[in-house]
């Protein structure tokens, strides 16, 4: 499987993980970020995910998964038990954010968390011009019946790691959102990253790398 | 291969239930009870064809009333002969006869052709009765890997169970970690709680009170009939959701119009356990009943922490946990105190919830998810483990749509 099948925040965390190393996935979808990581990178490991047609589809690709919700998927597992936890697109829809990502870093050693940016400038611009609130691409749903309860921006997500006493070991703030076309992923992603310092104007979605810091 | 429509009306026609006589009394079965056996009949049948490198084989282990007769029919114009779990064994269904050898056979303890208490002891020459010797689930387990020897199977692709049948297939994964590829539990549970020992406890006393019982030594006699019934009306009703017996009966009457003002079956669900009382005893041995209750309730393969990391250090066997949302008797917290038990040890493991009206039962019957999932685990199984020229299933609805 090619890494352009992947979305886009999902090639650049299957190129955060290190060979071998075990990976529990959170909200692992369909498990396409998961069986890239089997194949091309020999990682153990396994997914958590809450729907049906999810699961059954990690089940056909041959990985193991975990039916049911996250909270849940993490308290089952022994401190530092993985060498990566994925949080990929789903921090924003899990009830106890803080919680969540206080649980992930003891079960993993390492967190890797993607989420869209709140403070990206088409959101603010919707919500500033029109005065409604902002739906994107990556944020289509509406108010009252999106699963995404606790968005945040850039600053917001490094303001709660600090409070958290969470290192951020790196952090990639994305141009593009979505897919890839074939091929030009791996060659061009370079040109996906922005400055830090324009981040959390510019990019739709961010990724970070985190490890539990010193209290 | 993905069944998406229903379940598959083909089948894998009529069979027959084959014995064999294992171990000896000079080479005996030994039991954890520190008795031994032998020698011990087993009733046995199998479907599909046993490959060349006899690695398509899969072992069906049944729950407490089930029989060797999984799948097919005895008699080809009688529905009443079809197999127990004729829904997923079968050309097209889950445990697909086309691609896998399967293997069910009756429990050690059992009284539909495997030795068990109704068997006669070759030294007294009568029934055993209540000196047939305490089985375990281990016991069970140990029997049939002698089977499985016996056929020419040193590694199983899977052995599969529900309820008691998935207590079997999770003591294979213990017991024989290197004679299996995958474990099965469905609707299952590590160990029982003290309530599934109570509801166990009353059916065991509601034989033993039968004034027929006469301490098991029954069979040349009357047999402990309404006993057996009462513990089987009462059970069935654990293995049914509260929804769905309402759903089916509600409060309706049977063959009356208004209440009797007495004692007799007034309402639809008393007739219907009635029957499903006096159906049972005509084909299940009270004693039977005892010991296989009394099996699973000193089942308990995770005692303490230390004696667990000892055991699931061994285990290779990848581990397939299925429930449904309804059933009780083994709701799915108990299928998910499993799943933590093994995740906490890092084993290879799935789990999933069906949603059922059917509580227990559910198992037994057709739940497209639940077919679905059981196929496509079994299909990458066979990719994975037998070799397969045949292109990699790719029809999983929905995959494209999620993210």
């Amino acid at each position: 499987m090619a890494l352009s099948r992947l979305r886009i925040d999902q090639a650049v965390i299957a190129k955060l993980v290190d060979e071998k190393s075990r990976v529990l996935d959170l909200g692992c979808g369909d498990g396409l970020l998961l069986e890239y990581l089997f194949h091309h990178k020999q990682v153990q490991g396994f997914g958590v995910e809450i729907s049906h047609a999810g699961v059954h589809a990690c089940i056909a690709r041959g990985l193991p998964v975990y039916h049911g919700d996250i909270d849940q998927g993490l308290s089952d597992h022994q401190d530092d038990s993985f060498d990566y936890v994925i949080l990929s697109q789903t921090l924003q829809a899990v009830r106890r954010p803080e919680f969540v990502l206080r649980e992930m870093l003891r079960v993993g050693k390492r967190g890797i968390v993607s989420f869209p940016n709140f403070g990206y400038w088409r959101i603010r611009a919707h919500l500033a011009l029109r005065g409604q609130m902002p739906r994107t691409p990556l944020l289509p749903a509406t108010w009252y019946d999106t699963p995404n309860t606790h968005l945040c921006t850039i600053l917001d997500f490094q303001d709660l790691c600090k409070k958290m006493s969470i290192h951020i070991l790196r952090q990639i703030p994305l141009a593009a959102e979505g897919s890839q076309p074939t091929g030009l992923l791996q060659s061009s992603l370079s040109k996906w990253l922005l400055p830090l310092s324009a981040a959390n104007l510019l990019a739709p979605i961010a990724i970070f790398l985190l490890e539990r810091g010193e209290p | 291969m993905v069944t998406t429509s229903g379940p598959s009306s083909q089948s894998v026609g009529v069979v027959q239930t084959q014995y064999v006589e294992l171990f000896s009394s000079a080479d005996r079965l030994t039991l954890d009870c520190g008795a031994s056996l032998g020698p011990v009949q087993v009733a046995y049948e199998t479907y599909g064809t046993l490959n060349a490198e006899r690695s398509n084989a899969i072992l069906l282990c049944h729950a407490l009333s089930g029989t060797a007769h999984a799948a097919g029919r005895h008699n080809p114009d009688d529905p009443k002969t079809t197999g127990w779990w004729d829904i997923c064994v079968g050309p097209g269904k889950p445990f697909d006869t086309n691609r896998f050898f399967i293997v069910c056979s009756n429990n050690l303890g059992g009284c539909d052709g495997t030795t068990g208490p109704s068997s006669i002891d070759p030294t007294t020459e009568r029934p055993f009765g209540l000196s047939f010797p305490m089985i375990t689930i281990g016991d069970m387990a140990r029997l049939q890997k002698a089977l499985i020897a016996h056929l020419g199977i040193t590694r199983l692709l899977a052995v599969a169970g529900g309820s008691m049948g998935g207590m079997i297939a999770l003591q294979w994964a213990l017991d024989f970690p290197d004679s299996l590829e995958a474990a099965i539990v469905i609707a299952s549970t590590p160990r029982l709680s003290a309530q599934n020992i109570a509801f166990n406890a009353v059916a065991r006393q509601a034989i033993m009170v039968d004034p027929y019982f006469n301490n098991g030594n029954y069979y040349d006699k009357e047999r402990p009939r309404k006993g057996l019934a009462l513990a089987r009306m009462m059970a069935h009703i654990t293995y049914l959701s509260e929804k769905g017996l309402h759903e089916k009966f509600g409060r309706r009457l049977q063959d009356r119009e208004s209440f009797s003002f007495g004692f007799e079956n007034d309402f639809a669900v008393e007739s219907y356990l009635h029957h499903q009382g006096s159906t049972f005893v005509k084909k299940f041995d009270a004693n039977t009943y005892l010991y296989i209750t009394k099996a699973m309730d000193y089942f308990d393969p995770f005692p303490d922490p230390r004696s667990t990391a000892e055991r699931l250090a061994k285990v290779t066997a990848r581990i397939l946990v299925m429930s449904f949302d309804t059933d009780w008797r083994f709701d799915t917290s108990r299928s998910k105190e499993l799943v933590k038990i093994l995740n906490w040890h890092a084993k290879r493991v799935t789990f999933e919830e069906f949603p059922s009206p059917h509580g227990h039962d559910a198992f037994l019957l057709y739940q497209p998810l639940y077919q679905q999932s059981l196929t496509s685990f079994l299909n990458r199984l066979y990719q994975e483990c037998v070799g397969s020229t045949e292109a990699p299933a790719e029809n999983i609805e929905g995959v494209d749509g999620i993210v």
